[in-house]
C-alpha cells in the first residue's frame, strides 16, 4: 500500500495537486477510500484526517466503503425518472440482495448506485453495468443481464 | 475499383451504448473480406464522428460513395455486411434501412451553429477540425484584432451565456479585462449538473476543439494566461477526448508559449468533478478546483473581483465558449441575425422524455415550443397527449400544454414561469404527475443542498417532506398555501442560485395544475396514476381470461386464480408495482 501511496503524494506534490486530487488517486488505486490509506497521506502531509473526511464526505463520488465487484449504476436523471427508472433500481435492490440504506451487498458482488444524469438521456432509462452503458433499459432486459452477471460471478 | 468511400459512424455514448465499437470494426472485417481495403487504399476512409443529436436512433452511420452520401438507421454490427456488399460493392444501397422522412424533419427546423460540426469532424483528430476550418478563428484574432476589438465582436453578436443565467458574454469579458494584474483565469464549467441535460457532454465529446478554440479566444481577450475546464467525472468519454484534443493543441501551438508566433501566452487545465450539483454555481465551482468542499459565498465580492486562488476569474459555459470562434469567423452580424431582438443566436436543447424523437437540438432563439415538440420531436411518444415541457431542470418550471405557443427565448420563458436554464427540455404526458414531478425535483435539490445556508438547507427538506405527504395520501387542508409561502421564503433568502432555484418546480406546478394537488389532497387520489400510496390495482372480471400471466410475473405473489378462471389481486399483499398492469395483454388489469 505505502508505495502506491507514495506515488500518489509524489504526483501530488509535481502537479499542484489539492485534496479532491489526492482523494480521487486514492480511489483509482484502491477503489475506495481506505481508512488507513488517508491516516497514512495525512500524516505524510501534515493535513488533519478531518480536512479529508470533511472533503470526502461532501462529494457524492467518494466512497467510505469497499465497492462490490460488478458496480451497476442506475441513472435518476430527470429523463430517466419519467421513463421510469425508480422502478428498474427497486428491482435491482430487491434481486441482488442489497440491504436497506447500503448500496453493497453483504458479500461484496453487487454495488448499486444512483447517479444524477449520465448525459444519455435520449436513450433513458439508462443504466451502466461494470462502465457498459445500456440504453432504453426494459425491467426483463435488465433482469436478463442480471441473472447472467450473478451466474458469471458465482463462477470465480 | 476507383471509388472514393466515406464511413462515418455515431460514436458519442449514445452510439457506443447502441454497440458503435461493434459497429465500427464490423466495417473493417467486411472491408477487408470485401477486398475494398486493399483495392482502394487511401480512398477508403472510417470515421467516428461526435453525437448529431439523434441518439434514439443509434447507431447511426453514413456511408459516402463518390461524395453521394446515406445514411442508415439503427444498424448493428451483423447487418454492416450487407451494406458492404449490397451500397458499396454493387452500389445499390439497403434502402429498408437508411432513415425515414422524420429523420429529415428532425433537423429541417434546426439551425446548427455550436453542433454545425458535431457529427461531421473526427473529434479524436485535430485535423478533421482543421480541414473545417478549424482554429482560423484564433489565427485572425491573433493577428489582426486588439481584447477590445475581440470583445466587441461578441458583444454585437448579442451572445448571452448559455450555463442558465444568460449575463451578455461581452459585458463580463469587458469587467475581466479591466481587472489589475497579470494573473487572470478563465475556467469553462463543463459540470452540466442538471439532471436531464446533456448539450454540454455532446459538445465536448463530437467537437472539443471548438471549445479549445473558444477557450483561446475568451482567454485572449480577457488577458488570462491560465484556463481551466471543470468537467463532471460521469462523462467519461467526454474527458478522455478533452485531455487528448488538449494535447494535439499544445503539440500545433495552439496552447503554451507564445502563440502562433503572437506573444501570447495561454495553457489549460483540467479538472474533474466529484458528483455535487452545487459546484455549477461559480463561487463552489472555485471552492471545488481549489480543492476544498463546494460551498458557495455571498457575492460580492464578484469572481471577476476576487475568483481563483483570489485572483480575477471567468467562469463561461461550454456552450458559450463553443459559440466564439463560429462568431469569429462568420461575423457578429451573421449571428445576430438569428433568434429575437434580445435573445440572439441559437440554442441547443436536449429534448427528452415523452417525445417521439428524443435527441439533442439546436434552434434559432424565439422559436415557438411547438414546432419544436411537433415539428423537430415529431410529437408525443405512442400518440399520447402532451402535458407539459419542463425547462430549466432543478431550478426550472413547467411550460402547460395550453401554452405551447410560448416562444424560446429568455424574456418569454420568464412570463410563462419557467426559465430558459441551461437547456433540458424534458417532455411530460398525460401519464406524469406534475405533484410527483414537483417531489422529484425538490427530492434532488434537498439531497444535493450543500448545507451552509439554512433557507436551504432546511427549507428545502420542509417542502419535499409536505411533497411526501401529499403523494402518500397524507395531505392535509391547507399544504398548498404553506408551500407556496415557504417556496417564496426560500426563494428569496437562499445563498446561492440553487435554494433560490429550488421552489420553482413547486411554484410552477402550484400556478399550472392546482387541480392535480387538490386531487391528492382532498380525494387521495392521484389522477395520472403515478403516486403508488394512492393506486389500488384489481383484475376486470369481465376482460380476465385466466392465462396467469399477472400471476407469474408478481413479485409479491399478491394474484390469486386458477387458470382459465378471473384472478383476484390480494389488496393487503400487493406492493403496487405495476406489474401485471403492464404484462397484462388484454386490459384487465385496473389502475386507479
Ligand atoms: C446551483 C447552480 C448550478 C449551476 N450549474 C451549472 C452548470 O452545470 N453548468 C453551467 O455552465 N452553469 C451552471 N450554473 C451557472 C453558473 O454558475 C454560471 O452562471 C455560468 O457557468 C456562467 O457561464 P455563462 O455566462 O457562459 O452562462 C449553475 C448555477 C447554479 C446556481
Ligand atoms: S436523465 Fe438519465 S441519462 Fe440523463
Amino acid at each position: 500500500m505505502e508505495e502506491q501511496l507514495e506515488g500518489i503524494v509524489t504526483r501530488h506534490r509535481e502537479n499542484e495537486g489539492n485534496i479532491i486530487s489526492i482523494l480521487q488517486d486514492i480511489e483509482n488505486e484502491f477503489g475506495y477510500l481506505r481508512e488507513d490509506a488517508i491516516y497514512w497521506v495525512s500524516e505524510r502531509l501534515d493535513i488533519p484526517p478531518a480536512k479529508f473526511y470533511g472533503v470526502a464526505t461532501f462529494y457524492a463520488q467518494f466512497h467510505l466503503k469497499p465497492k462490490g465487484k460488478n458496480v451497476i449504476t442506475a441513472c435518476c436523471g430527470t429523463a430517466c425518472h419519467v421513463k421510469g427508472s425508480e422502478r428498474l433500481i427497486n428491482s435491482l435492490v430487491k434481486e441482488l440482495d442489497i440491504p436497506p440504506g447500503e448500496d453493497t451487498s453483504e458479500d461484496l458482488r453487487f454495488t448499486v448506485e444512483k447517479v444524477n444524469c449520465v448525459g444519455a438521456c435520449s436513450i433513458a432509462p439508462v443504466i451502466i453495468v461494470n462502465k457498459a452503458v445500456h440504453g432504453k433499459v426494459s425491467p426483463d432486459k435488465l433482469m436478463k443481464e442480471i441473472k447472467g452477471l450473478k451466474a458469471g460471478a458465482s463462477k470465480n | 475499383m476507383g471509388k472514393d468511400i466515406s464511413i462515418k459512424v455515431c460514436m458519442g455514448t449514445g452510439g457506443i451504448a447502441a454497440g458503435g465499437v461493434e459497429v465500427m470494426s464490423a466495417f473493417d472485417t467486411a472491408f477487408s473480406a470485401a477486398g475494398i481495403t486493399a483495392s482502394v487504399e487511401k480512398n477508403c476512409s472510417m470515421h467516428k464522428v461526435g453525437c448529431r443529436g439523434f441518439c434514439a436512433r443509434d447507431v447511426l452511420v453514413d456511408v459516402s460513395v463518390n461524395g453521394s452520401k446515406a445514411t442508415y438507421e439503427y444498424i448493428k454490427a451483423d447487418m454492416v455486411e450487407r451494406i458492404v456488399q449490397e451500397h458499396i460493392v454493387e452500389g445499390n444501397p439497403v434502402n429498408e434501412w437508411l432513415v425515414k422522412d422524420d429523420y429529415h424533419t428532425f433537423h429541417d427546423k434546426q439551425v446548427k451553429v455550436v453542433l454545425s460540426d458535431c457529427g461531421e469532424v473526427d473529434p479524436e483528430e485535430i485535423d478533421s477540425y482543421i480541414g473545417r476550418e478549424g482554429y482560423e478563428a484564433i489565427k485572425k484574432v491573433l493577428t489582426s484584432m486588439s481584447p477590445e476589438e475581440t470583445t466587441k465582436v461578441i458583444e454585437e453578436a448579442g451572445l448571452r451565456g448559455r450555463g442558465g443565467g444568460g449575463f451578455p458574454t461581452a459585458v463580463k469579458w469587458q469587467m475581466a479585462l479591466r481587472a489589475p494584474g497579470p494573473v487572470k483565469y478563465l475556467i469553462c464549467n463543463a459540470d452540466e449538473g442538471d439532471p436531464g441535460a446533456f448539450m454540454d457532454r455532446s459538445v465536448v465529446e463530437g467537437n472539443p476543439h471548438a471549445l479549445i478554440e473558444g477557450m483561446i479566444i475568451g482567454a485572449y481577450a480577457i488577458g488570462a494566461p491560465y484556463g481551466y475546464v471543470y468537467i463532471r467525472a460521469e462523462y467519461p468519454l467526454a474527458v478522455e477526448r478533452l485531455y487528448r484534443s488538449l494535447q494535439q493543441a499544445r503539440e500545433r501551438g495552439f496552447l503554451g508559449k507564445n502563440i502562433l508566433g503572437s506573444g501570447f501566452d495561454f495553457d489549460i487545465k483540467v479538472k474533474l468533478g466529484a458528483g455535487a450539483f452545487v459546484c455549477g454555481e461559480e463561487t463552489a465551482l472555485i471552492a471545488s478546483i481549489e480543492g476544498k468542499r463546494g460551498m458557495p459565498r455571498a457575492k460580492p465580492p464578484f469572481p471577476v473581483q476576487r475568483g481563483l486562488w483570489g485572483k480575477p476569474t471567468i467562469i463561461n459555459n461550454v456552450e458559450t465558449l463553443a459559440n466564439v470562434p463560429y462568431i469569429v469567423r462568420k461575423g457578429a452580424a451573421w449571428y445576430a441575425g438569428f433568434g429575437t431582438d434580445k435573445s440572439k443566436g441559437t440554442k441547443v436543447f436536449a429534448l427528452t422524455g415523452k417525445i417521439q424523437n428524443s435527441g439533442l437540438i439546436e434552434v434559432p432563439m424565439g422559436i415557438p415550443l411547438k414546432e419544436i415538440v411537433y415539428d423537430i420531436g415529431g410529437g408525443i411518444e405512442g400518440g399520447r397527449k402532451l402535458k407539459a415541457v419542463q425547462t430549466g431542470g432543478p431550478s426550472g418550471g413547467c411550460i402547460p400544454a395550453a401554452m405551447v405557443d410560448t416562444t424560446m427565448d429568455y424574456e418569454s420563458l420568464a412570463r410563462v414561469g419557467s426559465i430558459m436554464g441551461s437547456g433540458g427540455m424534458v417532455v411530460l404526458d398525460e401519464t406524469d404527475c406534475m405533484v410527483d414531478v414537483a417531489k422529484y425535483f425538490l427530492h434532488f435539490t434537498e439531497s444535493e443542498s450543500c448545507g451552509k445556508c439554512v433557507p436551504c438547507r432546511v427549507g428545502t427538506k420542509r417542502l419535499l417532506e409536505i411533497l411526501n405527504r401529499i403523494t402518500e395520501g397524507r395531505g392535509r387542508e391547507g399544504d398548498m398555501d404553506l408551500l407556496a409561502e415557504l417556496s417564496t421564503d426560500v426563494k428569496t433568502s437562499s445563498l446561492c442560485g440553487l435554494g433560490q432555484g429550488a421552489p420553482n418546480p413547486i411554484l410552477s406546478t402550484l400556478k399550472h395544475y392546482r387541480d392535480e394537488y387538490e386531487a391528492h389532497i382532498y380525494e387521495k387520489r392521484c389522477p395520472a396514476g403515478v403516486c403508488k400510496d394512492l393506486l389500488t390495482y384489481s383484475v376486470l372480471e369481465e376482460f380476465c381470461k385466466g392465462c396467469m400471466a399477472c400471476i407469474r410475473v408478481c413479485p409479491a405473489g399478491a394474484i390469486v386464480g386458477e387458470k382459465k378462471q378471473p384472478h383476484r389481486i390480494v389488496q393487503d399483499i400487493c406492493i403496487k408495482c405495476g406489474a401485471c398492469f403492464e404484462t397484462c395483454k388484454f386490459k384487465a388489469v385496473k389502475k386507479g
